[in-house]
């Protein structure tokens, strides 16, 4: 029986394998940030161990840095000393660091394969549940905790165990108005937040192949949203034309080599899959979040769940919950919603695609002048990019500002947060309380939907602004 | 790491699903270099009103004085969102060993088994069994004999849990230590590749 994309690059990294037990799993790239690392750095130091293949690793800081004036010293002290933290244990160990002010820095998952250092076929981890991320490049990619990072430090591998396998096919075309985020939002509202979990999700089906790699992205960073272990993609023309010329991706006679094998990179016809779900491209609508776990969304015309669509009894005072938490009532429409903030950034939506997407829409106009808005950039390489192509003129003649690049409101380590109560539409990954700030409100779009709320001030249907 | 064998405790239920991890220890939180300390913050924003710890919220339940224990018992997908290790560590840091729930994410479910703090999944009934004891019922959790026991009742499930994740635990021995020593078999695997 043929094998599954995961499963071929799975087993080609296996070192070892424990009886009854975890597979020591060899690791190709492993990308580390300042929150996630500091105590593994310190662990491993405590054994008296060295760092066992330091060129493997790749370092920059995302999550702590402000988004306005990042040449001066960080204000906030403990942001501080942990980026600080992060420049020392670097030097110490011989890490390569892109920190703040280098040219290369910004939000790990957007630089790694912005740099050509992702590639098909590889094993990558992170103390990030977005490492899925990387999983757009058809490589087996996700999230690690600390004592992880710390076995990759030591070993260049981790304990795992291998998950069970999902497919999830869309085949047919979008519609106008939809794009990739709504995909995998209306995926996680079909199958909750905890559907995947136990699983490796693999996204096939002639609605994935039609997407960039931008848009590809947009999709395997949420996978971890619905419980998956990651989420990957064959790779295919799209990727190889992506990755060649970049700064880490392979040249001349080793980059034939190297293409010549990720073109065995995909499913056997008669692959087994633990789990298999169709789905119909032209069923998708512009999506948005009301609860407060991203699997709480639905289509932006829809009206929340009615009180007596609940049957279980801890399901429902958990919706009851969330409603009070959200400020919203069961059954109501959010159509016509005022919003007071909109972030476009993180992870998910940060690339300079997205952009453009926002762009074609606030061309020519004004945003609304009672929003507030948060607009930054995933690394400098995408706020190079903005100002070359011209886009920074449209944002500003629309009244916006750009930030400069880092993970910002997505989780508002910094000082970016949303004030309690207010609502924002977001392009982030999560929706949970407080993420953006203790007690802030978050809806979860596209970028096109946020654009939509930066004209109008409200809740709207993206396709009302279409032509 | 401690090792774990058998944890008699009475217990704290959290009648919450999908609990994230933002939950379990707000962003703002984990600008720590360390792994101590986090216990203080554990479910910071359901406990206080604000963040001076002034105003203890009193319908959350680790604010009630009559719920106590080393156990923690969860609704499902307990564990859900970031892979931040810091939501086991500030949970280990607060007192708990064990933590009961009918189904949990798998980031955490790692990384609490990494730090000695014992997930056990348990059925949807079973849940519901537990959550309708007291404050000053006691649950059993014998890891070596993979069993739950909800003492009152005599009630008891088996838990799964790896056999050789089950040999750590009980020992206290750490996945780091036997990587290191795998270091000569590693290189000679990256020789092949
Ligand atoms: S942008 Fe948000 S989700 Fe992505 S790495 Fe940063 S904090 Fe995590």
């Amino acid at each position: 029986m043929g094998n599954t994309l995961f499963g071929k690059i799975w087993d080609k990294h296996v070192v070892k394998q424990i009886q009854d037990g975890p597979s020591v799993l060899y690791i190709d790239k492993h990308f580390i940030h300042e929150v996630t690392s500091p105590q593994a750095f310190t662990g491993i130091e405590k054994r008296g161990a060295s760092i066992f293949r330091p060129a493997q690793i790749v370092a920059t800081a995302d999550h702590n840095v402000p988004t306005m004036d990042q040449h001066l010293p960080i204000a906030d002290q403990l942001s501080r000393f942990q980026v600080d933290t992060l420049i020392d244990n670097c030097a110490k160990h011989g890490v390569t660091l892109y920190g703040l002010g280098h040219p290369n820095q910004g939000i790990v998952h957007v630089i790694g394969p912005e740099l050509g250092i992702t590639q098909p076929g590889m094993t990558i981890v992170c103390g990030d549940s977005h490492t899925s991320t990387h999983g757009a490049f058809g490589s087996v990619a996700f999230g690690i905790g600390t004592s992880e990072v710390e076995m990759v430090f030591a070993s260049q591998c981790i304990m795992q165990t291998k998950p069970k396998s999902m497919r999830i096919n869309i085949e047919g075309v979008l519609n106008p108005g939809v794009v990739s985020k709504d995909i995998i939002l209306y995926i996680i509202a079909k199958i909750s937040a905890s559907g995947a979990t136990g699983y490796f999700v693999e996204y096939a089906g002639s609605a994935i192949r039609a997407l960039s790699m931008e848009a590809r992205m947009t999709i395997c960073n949420m996978s971890i949203e619905m419980g998956a272990r990651g989420g990957l993609i064959a790779p295919d023309q799209t990727t190889f034309d992506y990755i060649q010329g970049r700064m880490f991706a392979p040249k001349g006679a080793d980059w034939d080599r190297q293409l010549a094998e990720w073109k065995t990179l995909y499913s056997d016809a008669d692959a087994h899959f633990d789990m298999e779900i169709n789905i119909d491209a032209a069923d998708i609508e512009p999506m948005i979040t009301y609860g407060t776990n991203p699997g709480m969304g639905l289509s932006v015309t829809g009206s929340l769940p009615t009180m007596e669509s609940f049957t279980d009894a801890t399901e429902k005072q958990n919706y009851e919950k969330a409603l009070k938490y959200m400020g919203l009532t069961a059954g109501q429409s959010l159509l016509g919603m005022t919003v007071q903030n909109v972030f476009i950034g993180s992870c998910t939506n940060s690339r300079i695609e997205d952009f453009r997407l926002v762009a074609s829409i606030i061309k020519g106009k004004q945003k609304d002048p009672a929003v507030k808005t948060l607009i930054v950039p995933g690394s400098q390489e995408v706020a190079k990019q903005i100002k070359q192509e011209g886009l920074d003129k449209i944002f500003e003649a629309a009244g916006i500002e750009i930030r400069q690049a880092g993970c910002s409101a997505c989780l508002g380590m910094n000082e970016d947060k949303i004030p309690a109560g207010e609502y924002c539409v977001s392009t982030s990954n999560r929706n949970f309380e407080g993420r953006q700030g203790a007690g802030a409100r978050t809806m979860l779009v596209s970028p096109l939907t946020a654009a939509a709320a930066l004209l109008t001030g409200k809740i709207t249907d993206i396709r009302t602004l279409l032509n | 790491m401690q090792s774990l064998q058998t944890i008699t405790s009475k217990f704290i239920p959290l009648r919450i699903e999908n609990v994230d991890t933002d939950q379990i220890i707000p962003a703002r939180f984990l600008k720590a270099t360390t792994k101590e300390g986090f216990g203080k913050n554990l479910f910071r924003d359901w406990r206080y009103e604000n963040d001076d710890e002034t105003q203890p919220k009193a319908d959350f339940v680790l604010n009630q004085p009559q719920y106590s224990g080393a156990i923690l018992v969860a609704a499902k997908n307990f564990g859900c969102g970031s892979s931040r290790e810091h939501a086991a560590w500030s949970i280990l840091d607060y007192g708990f060993k064990v933590v009961v729930s009918s189904f949990f994410a798998d980031i955490f479910k790692n990384n609490a088994l990494n730090n000695g703090v014992l997930p056990v999944t348990v059925s949807d009934v079973f849940l519901q069994q537990i959550f309708a004891q007291g404050p000053n019922d006691i649950l059993s959790v014998d890891l070596a004999a993979q069993t739950i026991t909800i003492d009152a009742t005599g009630a008891f499930e088996t838990f799964e849990i790896n056999s050789y994740k089950k040999t750590c635990l009980l020992n206290g021995y750490d996945d780091i230590d036997y990587l290191l020593s795998m270091r000569e078999e590693i290189a000679a695997f990256e020789a092949t590749k």
